[in-house]
């Protein structure tokens, strides 16, 4: 073969390193239905009924064509009634929502709005993976803060300040996390404020899609709610973890007009809208749902008990998370590296798990262990990995 | 302290979780859970527990009957006395007073339709206070106890998504 493709691929495309764990992912996914799995990032409950019911209406009731670009104005209301009854935070459902495909696609409208090719984007890991990926895609530059389990992972106001620059653009904080399960309170979030305070132009991109898996007290806390930052914050929020819906690709930007417009335009141009289905759903889950959600949470909340147990009795250190639904217990005990300990634990014990070096080099020594999976597939995983570390330990 | 409720709900979903077990979801010590069940016990707020079986296929030939009676209140003790006698009877597995066209709603269980039958003409329709009675047969069940019968596993998800 002799054309040479390589020349052809952006720059930008190609810096971008594939996966580092491709390999183990494969692996895991080749073993899929013989093994445990606590490896994987989504819920394992189905959607409530009512929400898929609301859906199939809509299909029966023919209600199946482009909607408006930014979204059905009903499912827009809906997002705006939900996000004052459960942040008290208002917004104007004709300007200032913009449903997405999924809370990816807001995050990767936000780097294509925001950023000219040389800005810096401060990115707090470990992290969802397709933050560093999106800034890079659009020619930014990843400004990375470290976050670390002597903190319960929370972002500290001196890392923030140290990271920020006069190229600094936006800064993306995920709380609840993944890959830790850390969450910041509202206090947690006044001390960044005060930062931000200090540095009138720079941007918020806050990824709240747990929002509603807090186990603290339950309720979701948000850079949004301070009324001085406001103007300058994008939540990128959606439906995906917290209703279980992550197949109806179905997520929203809620912000300022000025920063929602032009994150609009990319929208209306290349992705059109949001599946019609989907916004259907939506407004069911939005509006009706509290109930189930507050359901699903309790029995997070439980095997979160178990698993951070179950960790402490195979002799791991964890940092007790309180959100997600993620434990990210170090493994350094073992001598191993997080992708060895993985791949030894799927091959040896038969649980898919996930190496935290994924989420970024701070991640290197852990492990990601989703706790989205039944109390008996915990309670086995909990027990295999005691015996495998009691195996393994130097 | 323990939030009897979060207890209740926990332990009506999986009867056959430890004390131990128990503690360590709902973040309180074995003891606690211990002390708490036998004071819902103690005002007979947990009855009992019972296991959730799908008899069709054990014994397919078992037959439920759901039995609506019409009857005369008795004097002094309303429709309490002939609902206690009927409840009495092991294969009566649940007794209830209904608003509506007919008084008691009686579920029995035995090996044959000639079986339950037989309980309604000699047993029900002969007691003092009865009127009438009538009997449907449930030909399947789909949903039980909260538990949806057959319900295939449905996880289709990916082993390892990004």
């Amino acid at each position: 073969m002799s054309f040479d493709y390589d020349s052809k691929i952006s720059k930008a495309v190609q810096q971008v390193p594939p996966s580092a764990i491709r390999k183990f992912f494969d692996l895991a996914n080749e073993m899929q239905g013989h093994v445990i799995s606590l490896s994987i990032g989504e819920p394992d409950f189905v959607t409530p009924w009512s929400i898929r019911e609301a859906a199939i209406n809509s299909i029966i009731d023919g209600y199946t064509h482009y909607s408006p670009n930014s979204g059905y104005i009903d499912s827009r209301i809906a997002i705006v009634d939900y996000l004052k009854r459960r942040y008290g935070i208002s917004y104007d459902p004709k300007t200032e929502i913009l449903i997405t495909v999924g809370g990816s696609e807001g995050l990767d409208l936000a780097a294509r709005a925001l950023i000219n090719p040389g800005d810096e984007v401060i990115i707090v890991e470990p992290c969802f993976v397709a933050y560093k990926a999106t800034v890079e895609f659009s020619h930014g530059v990843p400004v990375l803060v470290e976050t670390k389990p002597e903190n319960n992972y929370k972002l500290m106001p001196e890392e923030l300040e140290a990271a920020i620059t006069d190229k600094t653009k936006y800064v993306i904080v995920g709380y609840p996390n993944n890959p830790t399960g850390a969450v910041m309170t509202l206090e947690d979030w006044a001390k960044i404020k005060d930062v931000l305070m200090r540095h009138p132009d720079i941007i918020v991109l806050s990824d709240e899609l747990y929002c509603e898996l807090n186990y603290l007290d339950g309720k979701p806390a948000s850079l949004a709610q301070f009324a001085e930052l406001k103007e300058r914050v994008v939540m990128v929020n959606g439906f995906s973890k917290s209703y279980a819906m992550t197949g109806f690709r179905v997520g929203y930007l809620a912000g300022p007009k000025e920063l929602i417009t032009p994150m609009f335009k990319i929208h209306q141009y290349c992705i059109m809208c949001a599946p019609s289905t989907s916004q259907y759903a939506v407004i069911e889950a939005a509006m009706n749902a509290d109930a189930e959600i507050a359901k699903m949470r309790d029995e997070y909340n439980h095997r979160r008990r178990v698993i951070v147990q179950g960790l402490k009795d195979a002799g791991l250190d964890c940092f007790t998370p309180y959100g997600a639904f993620y434990a990210f217990p170090c493994i350094k005990i073992t001598g191993m590296t997080s992708e060895e300990f993985c791949e030894k634990f799927l091959l040896e014990k038969h649980v898919a798990i996930v190496p935290g070096n994924a989420f970024g080099k701070c991640g290197e020594g852990f492990v990601r262990i989703s706790y989205a999976a039944s109390l008996e597939d915990i309670k086995e995983a909990m027990k295999l990995m005691k015996e495998f570390v009691e195996e393994h330990k130097r | 302290m323990i939030d009897d409720l979060e207890l209740l709900r926990l332990i009506e979903n999986n009867a056959r979780l430890s004390a131990e077990e128990i503690a360590v979801m709902l973040g309180v010590t074995a003891d606690d859970v211990e002390a708490e069940i036998k004071r819902l016990k103690d005002e007979n707020i947990i009855l009992g527990y019972n296991t959730v079986i799908n008899w069709e296929k054990k014994a397919p030939d078992n037959c439920i009957g759901m039995i609506e009676v019409r009857i005369t209140p008795v004097k002094n003790k309303g429709y309490d006395h002939i609902a206690q006698i009927l409840s009495k009877y092991d294969k009566v597995t649940a007794c209830y007073l209904m608003s509506g066209g007919f008084d008691l709603m009686i579920i029995y269980e035995d090996r044959s339709l000639r079986d339950i039958a037989t309980f309604v003409t000699e047993k029900i329709a002969t007691m003092e206070g009865v009127l009438s009675t009538t009997t449907h047969f449930i030909l399947k069940k789909y949903k039980a106890n909260g538990i949806i019968y057959d319900n295939p596993n449905t996880d289709d998800r990916q082993a390892i998504i990004l």
